[in-house]
This record gives C-alpha cells, sequence and structure tokens, in this order.
C-alpha cells in the first residue's frame, strides 16, 4: 500500500459520518438524552453516607440516662430508633428480616451503675453485612461516648464525666467538608458516561458496515485504514463535548459542584480521554464480526472501567494487583483528573501524571486498532 | 485473444481456498480493452470470489496474476483506483440521499470539480430532480442504475460487474446492457458475471466456471462448436408422456421443453439422429435440427464438471 494519508479523503468520511449520525434520529437522541437520565437518576440516587438508620432499642429500664444515651444517638443524624422490642429474640428477628440496622441493648441496671461510677456494659449489635451502610454511623460512635451524658452529668454527677484526652486531636476534611457525595459522584458521572456511550456508538462503526454490505464498496475504494478510522470517530469528539457541556451545567446549577480549577484544562484534559475511548471503540469495532458481538466488548470493558476506577469504590481499598489493572483504565486517571481541577483546583502540574497515561492508552490502542483493520475481506 | 491490445487482466492459476475447500482453482484467463468477458456458472462456483481476489479485496492463496498492469498481490492501492467494481448486493449507503452518495465517492477518489461531475452523473441517471432522496427508498432497478453510475464516477479503465441485473425487470436490464455496450465502445474493458443466457449471448467472450474451476473460454459461437453438442427440436401431442420417453434414450444427454417444443440434445449427434428416428416417425410428431443454444452448452458442461462438493 503506497498510498499517503489523505485529508480530503478523511474529511469524505467525516462528512458521511456525520451525515449519517444525524439522521439516526433515536440514537441521536440517546446520545443527548442518556446523559442527563443517568445524571439526575444518580446523581440524586446514590448516597454513600447513609443516615436515619433504623435502631431498635431492647431497654430493660426507663432511667433519664437511658433516654438521654437514645437521644444522642439520634441526634448525630445516623440512627433513628423504630422500635422497642421486649425481648433479646425479638430484636434478633427484626435484624434478621432486615427491619432494623441496629439494636442498642441497655442492661437493667444501667443507672444505678452508672451512678456508682461502675462502667456499666451497653451493647450496640449492627447489621454489618454491607460495611459501606453501617461504617459511617459506626464512625459517629466513639464521639457519642463522650459527649451522649454531657448534659446529665453536671453538679455532684461532675466527676463520672469522662476526662479530656492528654492531646487534642484536630480534623480537617478538605475538598469536601460536609462530605456531599454529589461532589464526588457528578464529576465521576461524567466520566462513566462518556465511556459508556462514546465506545458503544463508535464500537458500531465498522460492524455496522461489514452487515449491511457497504464494507465491500468502502474496501474496494481507495482509501486507507487510517483515514476511515480517524474520520469515523471525529464527529463524536463533537457529540462528547455537548455531553460535557451538559454534564458541567447540571453540576454547577443543579448540584452546586464547586468548580475552583481551570475551565480550560478541563475541556483539554476531556478531549484526550474522549479519544481515548473512541480508539477503544473503533477498535473493537474492527475486532468485531458483528454488532452483537461489538456491543459485548463494549460492557467486557465498560463493567470493570465503573469497578475499578474508583468511581464506586475507593480505588485504595483494591489490592495491589488490581490498582494495577485501574490504572490501565482510562476512567482511572480522568476521575483524577475531573475531580482534582473541580473540587482541589488542580493546575497543569498536577495534572500531567494523569494524563499522560491517557495519552500513552490511546496510542498503543489505536496501534492495535490498525494493525487489525481490515483491508481485504478475507 | 480475439480483443486488440495488451490484456487489462491477466491472470495464471489463480487460487483461493476458504479452510479447506478450494473455492477458485488455478484459475487462468485475460481479458482485453474494449471486450465484454462474461463470467457465467452456477452459484457458489467461486465467480465473486474472482473478481474480489481481481480488484484486492481477497488475497490469493496461489497463483499470480495482473490488472491494469499492477500485481494484484502487492498493489491493490494503484488498481482500486482505476477500476469500478458493482459489489453483487447493494452497497452504498442507504441512509445517505442520491447525491451525498456520489459526493462521498468522487471526494474519496480525490475527482477534481466534483460538483459539476455528480450533476453530470445525476444528469445522466435521470435522478436530478430527485438528488436529494435517500437511496434506501430506491428500487431495485434504480439503486442498480446508481450503483453503475457511482461505479463510473472516477472514469475507471476497467469495471468489474458481479451479478449487476440480478432482481432487475427485463426491460432495465435492456438499457442496462446498452449501456454496457456503450461503456466497452469507449474502451473500457468489461468483466460482468451472470446467471442470465440472454445476457451470455451479449458478451464478446465467455468463460464457465464451476465448482472453482474454469470449463470453457472463449466467443459464444466458439463454445457452442467446442461443445459438439448436436440438438433437435421436436413437436408432438402429449409432449409431456414424449419428453418422459426420449429421457431414457442414452444418447439424449438433455431435454428441455420450452412451451409444446422439446429441444433433444447429444454430444453424440450420429447416435442421436439414430435414435430419435422412431419418434420422428410417429404420426403427428414433427421434428428437425436446431442450432445449439449457449444455454444447451452450459448444461452440457455443468453435467461433466467434477463435482467435489457433493
Amino acid at each position: 500500500m503506497s498510498m499517503r494519508f489523505s485529508w480530503a479523503r478523511l474529511w469524505a468520511v467525516v462528512l458521511k459520518e456525520f451525515i449519517q449520525m444525524r439522521r439516526d434520529r433515536l440514537t441521536f437522541a440517546m446520545m443527548v438524552g442518556v446523559p442527563i437520565i443517568q445524571l439526575t437518576l444518580f446523581g440524586f440516587a446514590i448516597n454513600t453516607d447513609p443516615k436515619h438508620l433504623p435502631l431498635a432499642v431492647v431497654s430493660a429500664e426507663h432511667s433519664p440516662y437511658a433516654r438521654s444515651l437514645v437521644r444522642a444517638l439520634e441526634n448525630s443524624g445516623y440512627f433513628a430508633a423504630v422500635a422497642q422490642p421486649f425481648t433479646v429474640a425479638e430484636a434478633d428477628a427484626l435484624v434478621a428480616r432486615g427491619q432494623v440496622q441496629f439494636v442498642l441493648h441497655i442492661p437493667e441496671d444501667f443507672a444505678r451503675k452508672l451512678l456508682r461510677g461502675e462502667r456499666p456494659v451497653v451493647l450496640l449489635e449492627a447489621d454489618a453485612a454491607d460495611p459501606a451502610a453501617t461504617s459511617n454511623a459506626l464512625a459517629a460512635l466513639s464521639q457519642l461516648q463522650t459527649s451522649a451524658l454531657a448534659a446529665d452529668l453536671t453538679g455532684p454527677l461532675a466527676r463520672l464525666a469522662p476526662l479530656p484526652g492528654p492531646f487534642e486531636l484536630r480534623l480537617q476534611r478538605r475538598y469536601n467538608p460536609e462530605g456531599i457525595t454529589q461532589y464526588n459522584i457528578v464529576p465521576g458521572l461524567m466520566g462513566v458516561i462518556l465511556t459508556m456511550t462514546m465506545i458503544m456508538m463508535t464500537s458500531l462503526g465498522m460492524t455496522r458496515e461489514l452487515e449491511r454490505g457497504t464494507m465491500e464498496n468502502l474496501l474496494a475504494m481507495p482509501v486507507q485504514p487510517l483515514e476511515v478510522m480517524v474520520g469515523k470517530i471525529a464527529p463524536y469528539i463533537g457529540v462528547g463535548y455537548v455531553q460535557v457541556t451538559v454534564i458541567l451545567l447540571a453540576a454547577r446549577y443543579v448540584f452546586g459542584v464547586p468548580m475552583l480549577g481551570s475551565l480550560a484544562l478541563l475541556l483539554a484534559c476531556v478531549l484526550v480521554f474522549i479519544l481515548a475511548n473512541l480508539t477503544v471503540g473503533i477498535t473493537f469495532s474492527s475486532l468485531a464480526r458483528t454488532q452483537t458481538q461489538a456491543i459485548q466488548m463494549s460492557f467486557f470493558f465498560f463493567l470493570p472501567s465503573i469497578l475499578l476506577s474508583g468511581f464506586m469504590f475507593p480505588y485504595r481499598g483494591m489490592p495491589l494487583w488490581a490498582q494495577y489493572l485501574g490504572e490501565v483504565l482510562p476512567l482511572t486517571h480522568f476521575l483524577r483528573i475531573v475531580r482534582g481541577i473541580l473540587l482541589k483546583g488542580n493546575g497543569w502540574a498536577e495534572v500531567w501524571p494523569h494524563l499522560w497515561p491517557l495519552l500513552l492508552f490511546m496510542a498503543a490502542v489505536l496501534g492495535l486498532g490498525l494493525k487489525r483493520f481490515r483491508r481485504t475481506l478475507d | 485473444m480475439n480483443a486488440a491490445g495488451e490484456p487489462l487482466i491477466e491472470v495464471t492459476e489463480l487460487t483461493k481456498r476458504f479452510g479447506d475447500q478450494v473455492v477458485v482453482d488455478r484459475l487462468t484467463m485475460s481479458v482485453g480493452a474494449g471486450e465484454i468477458f462474461g463470467f457465467l456458472g452456477p452459484n457458489g462456483s467461486g465467480k465473486t470470489t474472482s473478481i474480489r481476489m481481481l480488484c484486492g479485496l481477497l488475497t490469493p492463496d496461489g497463483g499470480r496474476g495482473r490488472c491494469l498492469g499492477y500485481d494484484i498481490r502487492t498493489e491493490s492501492a494503484a488498481i482500486k483506483r482505476q477500476v469500478g467494481y458493482m459489489t453483487q448486493r447493494f452497497s452504498f449507503w442507504e441512509d445517505l440521499s442520491i447525491r451525498e452518495n456520489l459526493e462521498f465517492v468522487a471526494r474519496l477518489y480525490g475527482m477534481k470539480e466534483r460538483r459539476r461531475l455528480v450533476d453530470e452523473a445525476l444528469e445522466r441517471l435521470g435522478l436530478a430532480e430527485r438528488q436529494q432522496q435517500l437511496v434506501g427508498a430506491l428500487s431495485g432497478g434504480w439503486k442498480q442504475r446508481l450503483a453503475l453510475a457511482a461505479c463510473l464516477l472516477h472514469r475507471p479503465r476497467l469495471l468489474l460487474l458481479d451479478e449487476p441485473t440480478a432482481g432487475v425487470d427485463p426491460k432495465a436490464r435492456r438499457d442496462f446492457w446498452d449501456e454496457i455496450h456503450r461503456l466497452a465502445a469507449a474502451g473500457i474493458a468489461i468483466l460482468v458475471s451472470t446467471h442470465y443466457m440472454d445476457e451470455a449471448e451479449r458478451c464478446t467472450r465467455l468463460a464457465y466456471i464451476a465448482y472453482g474451476r474454469l470449463l470453457a473460454q472463449g466467443t459464444p459461437d466458439e463454445l457452442i462448436a467446442a461443445s459438439g453438442l448436436t440438438t433437435w427440436a421436436l413437436e408432438g401431442p402429449d409432449s409431456a408422456a414424449l419428453a418422459a420417453e426420449l429421457r431414457r434414450l442414452p444418447a439424449a444427454e438433455q431435454v428441455v421443453a420450452f412451451g409444446h417444443t422439446l429441444y433433444v440434445s447429444g454430444a453424440d449427434g450420429a447416435a442421436l439422429a439414430t435414435q430419435l428416428a422412431p419418434w420422428l416417425a410417429r404420426p403427428g410428431v414433427r421434428g428437425e435440427r436446431r442450432s445449439t443454444r449457449l444455454e444447451d452448452v452450459f448444461i452440457h458442461l455443468m453435467g461433466q464438471a467434477p463435482d467435489n462438493f457433493r
């Protein structure tokens, strides 16, 4: 093949793809509709800090101290006392059925032992089957020990109040002091939505030509693999930016996500990320023989992207091998870039370590795609 | 070779396998400028595969060949620029308009004065008013005409047409073949595959391939002469019963009914005449020798072909 790359032929393919994309109304509507639906759905639905978890209180006495303890739990925001079973067996049944998440056992001589300074034992049982659902509530407990009875232990009882520790620990939650899930999820959704639509749409590109029989015509004409591949993905860059615009506007005006960094830098990084995903899609498209295969490949890539990138679960919580796997995925790096720019106000210097892996990924995948591009019908 | 000049297609021992099945078996042939070369053969005989190898869409497993002076293995890019290939299945973009399809093709070939070229093509096609219509909405005949126009847009020296008239009505077929002859007269070499005998008769030269093998090659007259077939036409009362009787004759290889006329042909002319004599003597039966038709030749050839599919 002694033919040079031609901008005119590339333009021909871009025009053709653009017209075809525009004619496919349903797909076009989905490309704009999907980000809006997913953003509203997940943006409002996902909450990694669940509150008002149902609590059953098994109390053998009704002293003001016991009541203070329950009130303190409720005031933390994490617990809501919904049941007062009389027996332990009843409480166990409630946990087993999932009707309550926690059971608080207050012993019968709680008040007496408390006043005698005998440090009565209070048991809190948690349904810890889902660690994420209970961990924040349980973390809030440690504070309660010192503060729960503060109002009751005054005057002569002040001697029972806990002593302050030998040093004071101050906690500062930076970038998201209130722990608002959306600040983390909404920028992440931008990456997830782009990954899904970009890969899915382009993965159908070549297989559609193959299934409709137009591939034979295309191959019989003097057009180069690189021209076809680049031409097929180019219109989707525009689609990607439409999605990003929709998501950024919603992030700002619906979810109130802070935007501390440079918008220009973000949009530049978005371009690299979009291109990385488009090359994955078009490469799947040259590997697959049918559109069904192409969709299957897309999902094969999409699931680890969601689960191992740090979008859903903390990246540092994964074993090292999984982290290495995550490092390969473009979404992992993009999440760090987008969260960094929006929430931390990161600049070029902080972004670059996550940008070059994207560029490397893109070059490698494009190379594979070109190598596997069908030049013949063999 | 009965065409003047250097051959535009020249292949030697071209072979293609799919798995362990030989689809094209040592095909050797040549096509010259201005020729209309007919490629005939039953379904699955390797016609499409041969054409695809000629324009670089499939890589041959054996043999060599030159198309327009370029090697079909290594210089397919150069071949693609000068060949117009019309695929068997309509392969233009149905979600593009007529004009958009033509423009796309013109752009890919880097044609200058694209707008004028496309305008002219639309004018010739008689589709100028419908140029904005989506191709998917066109009828079979119009799709075929559009495909031909698109293949000619870059002024190719060689046209490869793979069953171009399948599913097209007789009037459109005749117009299409008139156009083919005009193009050949203008110096374009044409290789066309077909099932239709009336189309075969309009070719200047024919090749018959079955089960991947070239069985015969030459002008229609040469092929008829080379077959050595003798044909008789018989007419009589109750032609169905007559046909059944004639089929039992050892020398009658084919007995075909056309209306009330039975065409009986065989390779051994003398034996056929002897064996037919008793029937010709029957009252009410009339018979005479006829010229053998191309179709009889091909059915004869097919019967002789070593069948490696059964």
